[in-house]
């Protein structure tokens, strides 16, 4: 008799060589969970090798997911379940497991040479790292699926490849998965080759199988139900792809066509994939000459009528920011994506950090304010991708939406927007009656200069970098009128209307007040719901508005004792908001590794704060 | 609808008395008439510099941007709305240094722009440091002792660059600048003009072989696609090929006639002949004005958005709503 066990929430990494599907296979495990209504959140960890040998310990990629009955907010510190290819990724990845979990392995992978490029010193690979053999399902999964698919006149080679989906079975049987949500899924990838579709399925089938036979020797089955439901249709999203589909949506909305200007870089360049492949929306993009071209061509497609936007990660910023100054002093329209990355200069090129929120706020020269905002979620980047759109439009300036590679690559699942249901995005476009007084400079109620898009008769206007007098547009270089231009921009961005932060928690009587921004939201809310679990009272307030920050701040930061800013970087949103709000001196939490917080680490810094 | 020269014309130009920009912006109001697009769907853009002021003194729309970069923002422009005729200005500072590189992609992407190269072979605006195409050994503000570096030949950069037009014209030739204005209007595909001018306060007579009618007559060529390369004060010499360069005759003189002469094809999609004549200089050869290299090829705003259109009609999704529809979707209940 199969003993099931009801798990609140359950933590699987995949990992195995680059080329051993893991990405794959993890991104169908959470599609099957998400499909019977499972909160998921994902995180691919690619490695930073162009191209590592096979086998060895640089070229072992992963795949986390965590799948939970109520709401997960991160992919989990550590697993419960660590699904280990070959000899390198039990070598690597056996840290991000958690004392007890459940360790499969594919034993065919852990032959001499293996062991070897794996820098182990001895044949007893699990006594060599200490784990304990019942934790482990040793599993010769090459030879099975080789024996599965033997029939099927599949060549050896190109079997190899259904390797990862052995494992995908196998970890559905833990789970007690429906499998044909995976055939399903398979079926449509593979539509085009029904062959690989056929042969994928036997080998998940025969991975399954194989859980279900040896079930004597390997962990009980686990089901994780579903508590919390929100009814409605999902998909599973990157941030990347969230972003790219805020855009989309936000032009749609606006009734303009959307341009991308953009130059490869890592992490940010799957939004330049994204928006490439609509074009049957009209969505046109230009794979630029260098990131400077990227920032400038869009500043030229604005110019022209276009919402027009410009992706990269920091080290391209650094390029940006002229152009990004050119469009502040301009009064044009243009989001400007950050996908931070670890810096300085080349730094972890695929690593997540939150070290560019000052070079958004200020990495330029002259006094050039700028809306800031950081999304806080995969999910989470739709909606600010789609809000950074409606203010650079309704306010005619550059906004800076930041995002980060953890938020960027990782994923959620994204219950289907109702675009009717979205603000509506409303340009200060000149009206027809100002024809024949009206001057580039003129602003509305909201101190917004009117947008006449070339075309137009009657309109015809020049902009540019030098300063120009307020009522005429003429050049000048009148000292009163520069102060009054350099107030006028300033005042523009002060009031920009935006929601209020929100504190969640014990927003009433909490010890701690925690303060985060952008992408760091999951793991501080999870920090913050197990101190709370553990009867401590704790509040977040989570920022995604920078700039202008939101009217409420002042009051929410001097309300609480004890308010630690926490942040991927040395201080930087702590030494903002200082500048902000009078006498606010907040604790710090700061970490620089390049990866996501660990919640642990949170909740014992957390937690000896209050203890102070 | 019919324009004039004013229709074009706005403010009053703050460029020093004698510069070259004066004369290349009249002619360019001139160019712009005779073309007839209406001055609301022209836009002009220019980088910063001396002649980067021009856009200011155009009744059009138009952006005086940033150093270097107008060939990129024009890009954008011109890709954003294809319906916009875009003329983009630089000087030699401006399009061959900082912006050299956006120069030869707007090039080799064949981006439907006129791009004007006003070259004066210095930095006016910086008050008078060598530039790009400044000859060897100049001597400037910060090249007290002469450069120790080449210049760029604009021509051979456009080349190249596999650029499809290329043109020259003297600032103070009006007729030659017009023509070749509306010659880089005619053409689909990025026209880079370049207007040889004087700066009468750092660099005085840089072009002064050709910088008045009669030196033009003497030390100039104009190039006319289909005719014979003839030129001289009485039209006395010709050009003709030797090996694999040029060389300068006289007709009549051993027995050479009109018809020994190269004619000028300005749209051979070869450009080794084109490039020939680009490069020749004094006081060996006539220096050659006129369109040089004019040929057809698919324009990248045009490419774009015929890639658009076919896609729209592969694709079956064309709204966001659609889009969504397109991804594996679930449904909790």
């Amino acid at each position: 008799m199969v003993e099931i066990k009801e798990l609140e929430d359950v933590v699987v990494r995949f990992s195995g060589d680059s080329g051993d599907g893991m990405q794959l296979a993890g991104n169908i495990f959470s599609t099957i969970s998400a499909t019977v209504g499972n909160s998921i959140s994902t995180f691919p960890d690619y490695p930073a090798d162009i191209r590592a040998p096979q086998g060895s310990l640089t070229g072992v990629s992963g795949f986390q997911v965590h799948i939970g009955a109520g709401k997960v907010y991160t992919p989990g510190d550590q697993c419960d379940v660590l699904i280990a290819m070959n000899a390198a990724a039990l070598k690597t990845q056996y840290k991000f497991a958690k004392a007890n979990a459940t360790i499969i392995i594919d034993t065919d992978a852990f032959g001499k040479s293996d062991l070897e490029k794996a820098a182990f010193k001895t044949n007893n690979y699990l006594e060599e790292m200490n784990i304990d053999p019942d934790r482990v399902i040793a599993c010769p999964i090459t030879q099975m699926v080789k024996d599965a698919l033997s029939d099927t006149g599949i060549d050896p080679k190109a079997m190899l490849k259904s390797r990862n989906m052995f494992a995908l079975g196998l970890v559905c049987y833990l789970f007690d998965r429906d499998l044909n949500i995976a055939f399903n899924f398979l079926k449509e990838k593979f539509a085009k080759k029904p062959a690989i579709a056929e042969a994928n399925i036997k080998v998940i089938q025969a991975g399954f199988d194989y859980g279900h036979n040896t079930h004597s020797n390997a962990t009980n089955v686990r089901r994780i139900e579903t508590k919390e439901k929100t009814p409605g249709r999902y998909m599973d999203i990157t941030g990347n792809k969230a972003t790219a589909y805020g855009f989309i949506a936000a032009a749609e909305k606006a009734g303009l066509k959307l341009f991308l200007g953009s130059y490869p870089i890592t992490p940010a360049t799957d939004v330049l994939h994204e928006l490439s492949k609509h074009k049957s929306l009209g969505v046109t993009t230009v794979q630029c000459e260098d990131e400077i071209a990227g920032c400038a061509s869009s500043l030229g497609a604005s110019f022209a009528g276009a919402l027009a936007v410009t992706s990269t990660s920091g080290p391209g910023i650094c390029l940006k920011s002229e152009a990004m100054n050119l469009a502040v002093i301009m009064e044009l329209p243009l989001v400007i994506l950050n996908v931070q990355r670890g810096g300085p200069a080349t730094g972890l090129p695929t690593k997540s950090e939150q070290t560019d929120l000052l070079q958004a706020l200020y990495g330029r020269n002259g006094e050039t304010p700028m809306p800031v905002l950081a999304a806080t979620s995969p999910t989470d980047c739709f909606d600010a991708a789609y809000e950074a759109s409606k203010i650079a439009l309704e306010y005619m300036t550059p906004v800076v939406l930041l995002t980060d590679a953890y938020i960027a690559n990782g994923s959620g699942a994204f219950k289907l927007p109702n675009l009717t249901e979205y603000p509506a995005i409303n340009p200060p476009y000149v009206p027809q009656e100002k024809l024949g007084t009206w001057t580039p400079y003129e602003r509305n109620e909201n101190g917004v200069r009117y947008w006449a898009i070339p075309g137009r008769e009657g309109f015809t206007h020049i902009l540019g970098g030098l300063e120009k007098d307020n009522k005429t547009g003429a050049i000048s270089t009148d000292p009163e009128n520069h102060d009054l231009m350099t107030r006028l921009r300033q005042a523009k961005i002060d009031n920009i209307k935006v929601p209020d932060v929100e504190v969640l928690g014990d927003k009433e009587d909490a010890d701690l007040l925690i303060v985060g921004f952008g992408g760091t939201f999951g793991h501080l809310h999870a920090a913050m719901d197990e101190m709370r679990a553990k009867g401590n009272k704790v509040a977040l307030a989570h920022f995604k508005f920078i700039n202008p920050l939101p009217k409420n701040t002042a009051e929410v930061l001097m309300k609480y004792k004890k308010v630690v800013v926490a942040e991927q970087n040395m201080g930087q949103f702590a030494g903002f908001l200082r500048t902000k709000v009078d006498g606010f001196v907040p604790r710090q939490f700061n970490q620089v590794k390049g990866q996501p917080f660990v919640v642990n680490e949170l909740v014992q810094a957390f937690t000896k704060i209050i203890n102070e | 609808m019919e324009y004039t020269a004013k229709d074009f014309k706005k403010g009053q130009p703050r460029w020093c008395p004698g510069c070259g920009d004066h004369f290349f912006l009249s002619s360019l109001h001139k160019a712009m008439a005779e073309i007839g697009v209406a001055p609301h769907e022209t836009a002009v853009i220019s980088g910063i510099g001396c002649s980067s002021r021009l856009p200011h003194y155009m009744a059009t729309y138009g952006m005086n941007t940033i150093h270097g970069r107008a060939a990129a923002i024009a890009t954008g422009c011109k890709v954003a709305n294809s319906k916009l005729t875009v003329w983009q200005v630089s000087g030699d500072g401006d399009g061959l240094a900082i912006g050299g590189n956006h120069f030869i992609h707007a090039n080799r992407r064949n981006i439907d722009l006129n791009m004007i190269l006003l070259n004066n072979r210095i930095y006016g605006l910086t008050k008078g440091q060598y530039s790009p195409t400044s000859p060897r050994g100049f001597v400037s503000k910060s090249s007290p002792y002469g450069t120790v570096e080449d210049p760029f030949r604009p021509a051979e950069l456009c080349f190249g660059a596999r650029g499809h037009f290329f043109a020259r014209a003297v600032a103070t030739d009006a007729t030659g600048t017009v023509e070749i204005l509306k010659a880089a209007y005619e053409h689909k595909g990025a026209s880079v003009c370049e207007i040889l001018q004087n700066c009468v306060i750092f660099n005085d007579g840089t072009h002064e072989t050709v910088y008045s009618k009669e030196g033009r007559a003497k030390n100039a060529i104009y190039l006319k696609h289909g005719k014979p390369m003839i030129f001289g004060e009485n039209n006395e010499f010709g050009l003709m090929q030797e090996g694999f360069g040029l060389k300068v005759v006289k007709l009549g003189e051993n027995g050479i006639t009109e018809k020994d002469l190269l004619i000028h094809d300005a749209h051979c999609e070869d450009n080794t002949l084109q490039l020939k004549l680009a490069m020749m200089e004094g006081p060996d050869f006539p220096i050659a004005l006129g369109v040089i290299r004019d040929v057809e090829a698919p324009t990248y705003n045009d490419a774009v958005e015929t890639q658009i259109e076919e896609v729209k009609k592969a694709k079956k999704y064309h709204s966001f709503a659609e889009l969504l529809e397109t991804n594996d979707i679930w449904e909790v209940k």
